[in-house]
């Protein structure tokens, strides 16, 4: 590792990203927007005294997803031209290290994620009230732990793709599985058995987990630690894998 | 199967060894090549090549479409998979992490990020050699594109955009240069300024090899390698080019050598046709 070379690395994704204005404002609105939405759609919903909103819930499960789903989405294509454009084979001839270009590519898009996250937990906060017992700052920390998920994951798939087409494509496969079986839909706990045994060995489930716990606790507690860890162990191990696809000699 | 054996294997009974570097300049930066072979598929890319690079002269690539030279800089670069033989560059193997500072390579197909600025990509490359600002105006004025620093490259024409792919090799100024047809679809003057270019950095040290497919450029080169159909056809300066095929036109000379493989090769053809 070098840090210069990863400096200069998350210093260009940026500049590439300040490039484009209306991907960046893309980023930063329309997860309010899609808030928004689901706070009308529970508009009328009759709650005991009491009892939680379900946009306390789904709201707070969706500030989590949003970035998973947006940095998995911009770093698969991002990459995707990265290696079809041929500036990955070239910067492989030059000394950087592999991990230096990843970790690059990785704190880059977590900044952007973690400004996306401020955006909407903020809205989500003061413009419709979501109220969970948690600290929000623990909120964000899931949030930018997600997108950096979502940023491995994608570096990852961008290897098994080889037009923006089919790196498209891999959202299905990869982000609505997790979307569907981490217990926005159905609680875990009342899945077949089946199902829930696949949501066990997801990430998104974790950090879904993880935002419960801080919905549900003052403070900060050890299962949401725990929680944590096991995102981060994704990460690493999508990163690792990553790596492993970047070829400095091919055929 | 025994008389096939018997036979002598068309590759080295045509070509006899190929003189070994012409221009008589075996220094520390050349490269050396022995028996190269390279399949994709079943195919041959390259096919037993061993030759010498002169260091501190321009090694030209010379050959038509398909001829594998882009294949053969890749095989030098240390990027590109071969079946066997042997690769030394600057005395270490082809690919050697200790070269990747010395090495500079400059693809096919522009290869910078589009939706960078020219100073931004020569920028981003060079930190990858610890080069810094003053390094990278210093190379973007050498591809003569001092006057659009802050231009994105996608917004330039096709042959500033390869000159910003050509910058961002010379940043590091590399003892060692692979330039893959960097003249192709670039206008008379421009190539005679990247032609003159060249020199200068010849003259300075620098070890460049460069292909292309036009005949004409030749010229400009100290030393040839002339491939057809992944074969080394021949290694020799312009000069012994055009005295062999008894021409100064050295696309000419060039059609002549091949020619002649190609009357050698039927004659083999229909020798071992008869031994049946």
């Amino acid at each position: 590792m070098n840090w210069r070379m990863m400096w200069a690395t998350n210093v260009r994704v940026l500049q590439q990203l300040k490039g484009d204005p209306r991907s960046i404002a893309l980023i930063l609105v329309v997860p309010s927007v899609l808030l928004a939405v689901v706070y009308w759609l529970y508009q009328n919903e009759t709650v005991p005294p009491g009892a939680p909103r379900t946009f306390d819930r789904v709201g707070l499960m969706m500030l989590a997803i949003f970035p998973f789903v947006v940095m998995f989405l911009v770093t698969s294509i991002t990459m995707l031209r990265e290696r079809t454009s041929g500036t990955l084979e070239r910067l492989l001839t030059t000394p950087i290290h592999k991990g230096d270009l990843l970790f690059g590519y990785a704190l880059a898009f977590s900044l952007m994620a973690a400004l996306q996250s401020l955006v909407a937990t903020a809205v989500a906060y003061w413009v419709f009230g979501m109220s969970i017992l948690g600290n929000a700052g623990w909120v964000v920390l899931v949030a930018v732990v997600n997108s950096v998920l979502g940023v491995a994951l994608g570096l990852l798939c961008s290897a098994f793709a080889t037009t923006e087409f089919q790196a498209v494509q891999f959202m299905p496969v990869v982000v609505i599985p997790q979307i569907l079986l981490c217990g926005l839909f159905v609680a875990r706990d009342q899945m077949n058995s089946v199902l829930e045994a696949i949501s066990n060995v997801l990430p998104l489930t974790y950090s879904v987990a993880a935002l419960q716990e801080i919905a549900g606790h003052a403070d900060a507690t050890s299962a949401m630690a725990a929680d944590l860890v096991v995102v981060a162990a994704f990460v690493v191990a999508g990163l690792l894998l990553a790596s492993l696809t970047l070829r400095r000699r091919t055929a | 199967m025994s008389h096939r054996a018997a036979l002598p294997n068309p590759a080295t009974a045509l070509h006899p060894p190929v003189p070994a570097d012409p221009a008589a300049g075996t220094g520390p930066g050349s490269v050396t090549v022995k028996n190269l072979l390279v399949h994709r598929g079943k195919a041959d890319v390259l096919q037993d090549l061993s030759f010498t690079i002169p260091a501190g002269r321009i090694t030209g690539l010379l050959g038509p479409s398909g001829s594998g030279k882009t294949t053969l800089i890749r095989a030098l670069v240390g990027v590109q998979r071969i079946t066997s033989g042997t690769v030394r560059v600057l005395g270490r193997p082809a690919g050697d992490p200790s070269l990747r500072n010395d090495v500079g390579y400059v693809t096919q197909a522009p290869s910078v990020y589009r939706d960078l600025s020219v100073l931004d990509n020569v920028r981003y490359f060079g930190a990858m050699h610890g080069r810094g600002r003053a390094d990278a105006l210093e190379a973007v004025a050498a591809v003569g594109l001092g006057d659009f620093l802050k231009r994105k490259a996608a917004d330039l024409s096709g042959g500033q955009f390869n000159r910003v792919s050509l910058a961002c090799a010379l940043v590091s100024k590399p003892p060692l240069l692979f330039l893959d047809e960097p003249t192709v679809g670039l206008d008379p003057v421009l190539r005679a300024d990247l032609w003159a270019q060249f020199a200068d950095m010849a003259a300075a040290g620098t070890t460049l090899v460069i292909s292309s497919h036009v005949m004409e450029e030749a010229g400009h080169c100290d030393s040839l390698l002339l491939l057809r159909d992944a074969r080394l056809l021949a290694q020799l300066t312009p000069a012994e080019l055009r005295r062999r095929g008894g021409t100064d036109d050295l696309e000419l000379a060039f059609l002549h050598l091949i020619r002649a493989d190609e009357q050698a090769q039927d004659a083999t053809v229909q020798a071992s046709g008869g031994s049946k």
